[in-house]
């Protein structure tokens, strides 16, 4: 069977460089993350199916979210989010690019105004 | 899912359904920022970002490997220790596309990929401060403006706590002039969302300062 022997990799790799693996994109912890149609190949790992069948193709998660719901590390989170994304069984719904500006930020204060 | 039918060429159902007990963003949020919630231990970060979060606050923990001084092991290498970081978060979604993440820091000013990492991308930080504890709060301000993070304070007032003045607890955690320092209630949502107020005003006008 290779999904333990893929989960096992990871776990190995991960030890191996002590955490410093890297994922194959940039994701930061607030970028947001959704299913698409594609179904999992039968050798997805048992943590990529955890991620997977925490996804919805209709409502996003971020990565943060991602990692605690499934009881993974954030670095490990990344790695396994990375990989379905090169597969095409997870997707972002907007570029991951955060970038700080003007508007970004008057969007956020108004939104926290109106909140109070 | 062992009761989910399947069909002979794809063993794995797809992934369709959502979890229960899972929080979702509404369908119509597609894009994120973050603040990050920095301070030292049990300041009050985590009463923080829970009394502002529309979610129960999560908790994401990292294991990160380093070197032990001092202590080596029989072949002469430094001991290598495994700890845990844990860091709480909760969102805030501000409008119908865009959810705003508030990331709780490490307590302390260690493991620096950890905090670099957080610190990338983020807006700004709210440091929440003791007025018992001020020399605490210097080391995590130092490494704030080393990563070049923008950084509004604010004092927690704990029960019994002395109402110092502020401007006392200004010159002690020697803050630059435009630096906003409030006193908040981090148990208090109306409190802590009027701090964050603060935070992102700053945050704007630094970036667009009025003539």
């Amino acid at each position: 069977m290779n999904g333990p022997r893929r989960a096992r990799d990871l776990v190995r790799a991960y030890v191996r460089t002590g955490g410093l693996t890297r994922p194959s994109r940039d994701l930061d912890l607030s970028a947001l993350v959704r299913s698409t149609t594609v179904a999992p190949p039968v050798e997805a790992s048992g943590e990529e199916r955890r991620v997977l069948a925490l996804c919805s193709r209709q409502r996003a998660l971020s990565v943060a979210e991602v990692a605690a719901h499934a009881d993974l590390p954030p670095s490990a989170a990344r790695i396994v989010i990375a990989r379905l994304m090169d597969h095409g069984l997870l997707t972002t719904p907007t570029r991951a690019h955060i970038t700080a500006s003007p508007d970004l930020l008057k969007e956020v204060l108004d939104g926290l105004r109106a909140l109070v | 899912m062992d009761s989910a039918p399947s069909s002979e060429r794809e063993p794995v159902p797809p992934p369709s359904s959502e979890r229960e007990g899972v929080a979702y963003l509404p369908s119509s949020v597609t894009r994120s920022t973050k603040l990050l919630v920095a301070g030292h231990f049990s300041v009050g970060k985590t009463t923080f970002v829970s009394s502002v979060s529309e979610v129960e606050p999560l908790r994401t923990e990292e294991a990160m490997t380093h070197a032990s001084a001092g202590v080596d092991d029989v072949a002469g290498l430094p001991h290598k220790t495994r700890t845990t970081v844990a860091l709480d978060f909760g969102r805030l979604t501000l409008n119908e596309e865009l959810v705003l993440y508030l990331f709780g820091t490490p307590g302390q000013p260690r493991f620096l990929p950890l905090w670099h990492d957080l610190a990338k991308g983020a807006l700004g930080a709210l440091v929440l401060v003791d007025t018992r504890r001020l020399a605490q709060s210097d080391a995590i301000l130092a490494l704030l403006e080393e990563q070049g993070l923008p950084y509004a304070v604010a004092v927690n007032e704990f029960d019994g706590a002395h109402r110092h003045a502020l401007d006392s607890v200004r010159e002690a955690l020697d803050l630059t002039a435009d630096t906003p320092l409030t006193a908040c209630d981090a148990r208090d949502r109306a409190s802590s969302l009027h701090t964050l107020i603060t935070l992102v005003s700053f945050l704007f006008d630094r970036m667009e300062p009025t003539p």
